[in-house]
């Protein structure tokens, strides 16, 4: 898969802003960004309202994935262009999910609201209104998703990657350092899991590093074995779905799947093993 | 407590749950070369070794706040005014630091 199959440039996104069958959509945990501000024509979604189950905790199924994209007017055929703020985690998050449910045209914003904003580009106040469509999601596709047994199943066979900060993967801080640490699960990381921060794939305006940058990040610095499958995680799987978007979609590996329940799940197992300190650990 | 890795508000004051004889935390504002307040400007933390560990964009009040460990930390400000970098020695309790962002 070639980046620009998966990845649009701001310029390009601007120059695209009134084409017909292609939607943007603005992806953040924090929708008051959107309300000040957003990318002209571009409709919102809310990471935690629209794309979480509101009773159990899981994301939103077929059926409901259906219902929200039809009301945001979103056409099966549509070519969407997602982006939001944090570097695009919730952007990436939710690329994962079009995927997941095998929407056939979707891209990132390289850089995403950053890079728009540090760009100093035109956003808007004015909310659009797209018709309702009919949409139809696909299967959930269980090839790009991993669940807790197969995680720990995978220690020292599959390729691990763990994409929090590094004082997070050694158990020193529960959670990243823009949030208070109190936390009920354990620190650490999963045994054998390689550390590599999501931040090492983005360049510092947000946008992605190239291929070659990327390869030599996971293949030649932290020893990814290529001949492997890769389950990607973090904390609550929003971050490893940059890094599942970085494997998967720009380098290509055909197995990659996110683990999105990720440390709040696996570090409050019972009898799990957990690796403590910088070092991968053993089996 | 947030239960994603995103940014709280940071205009908002400090949570009361949040126990300043124990947690490490780094705040500060972002001014421009007016000496303005920055809105809108990316403030990441860096850890000891230079590797990145959080970011935020500050509010209306050019305000950014990391909760962190005593320890060396360097704080990067991006921002359409230009950018800064600055090195704190964090220990316990509240570490304040202004970014003047420049081209």
């Amino acid at each position: 898969m070639a980046r620009e199959d998966v990845l649009v440039t701001a310029d390009w996104a601007e120059e695209n802003l009134d084409t017909p069958g292609v939607v943007f959509v603005e992806v953040d945990e924090d929708t008051s960004a959107y309300d000040s501000g957003h990318i002209k024509g571009a409709v919102k979604i809310d990471w935690r309202d629209d794309l979480q189950d509101p009773v159990r905790r899981d994301f939103v199924n077929q059926e409901q994935f259906s219902q929200l994209l039809s009301e945001r007017g979103i056409a099966n055929d549509d070519t969407v262009v997602l982006y939001g703020g944090n570097n695009n985690w919730f952007a990436a998050y939710a690329y994962w999910y079009f995927k997941l449910y095998g929407h056939a045209s979707v891209k990132l914003l390289d850089g995403g609201r950053k890079k728009w904003e540090l760009d100093a580009r035109e956003v808007v106040t004015e909310v659009p209104s797209r018709p309702a469509t009919s949409y139809v999601a696909g299967p959930l596709d269980w090839s790009l998703r991993a669940k807790r047994d197969e995680a720990e199943a995978a220690i020292g066979v599959k390729n691990l990657i763990d994409v929090r900060s590094p004082d997070e993967y050694a158990g020193r801080l529960l959670a990243p350092a823009h949030l208070p640490q109190e936390q009920s699960q354990r620190a650490g990381h999963i045994p054998t899991a390689l550390s590599v921060p999501w931040s090492k794939a983005a360049n510092e305006d947000g946008t992605f590093k190239s291929e070659a940058e990327l390869r030599e990040i996971y293949v030649d610095e932290a020893g990814l074995d290529e001949s492997k499958s890769t389950i990607a995680y973090c904390r609550i799987g929003e971050r490893s779905s940059h890094t599942w978007f970085a494997l998967r979609e720009l380098l290509g590996y055909e197995d990659v799947k996110n683990y999105d329940g990720s440390w709040t799940e696996y570090g409050s197992l019972v009898g799990v093993p957990i690796a403590l300190g910088d070092e991968p650990g053993t089996k | 407590m947030s239960d994603s890795c995103a940014a709280p508000d940071q205009d908002t004051a400090l949570p009361a749950s949040v126990d300043l004889e124990k947690e490490t935390v780094l705040t500060g504002t972002v001014v421009n070369d007016e000496g303005e307040l920055v809105q809108g400007a990316y403030v990441r933390l860096l850890d000891g070794t230079g590797e990145f560990t959080a970011e935020v964009v500050t509010g209306e009040g050019g305000q950014f706040r990391f909760f962190a460990a005593p320890g060396k930390w360097t704080l990067r400000a991006l921002s359409r005014y230009g950018d800064a970098t600055g090195e704190v020695e964090a220990v316990r309790g509240l570490n304040e630091t202004k970014l003047a962002v420049s081209r």
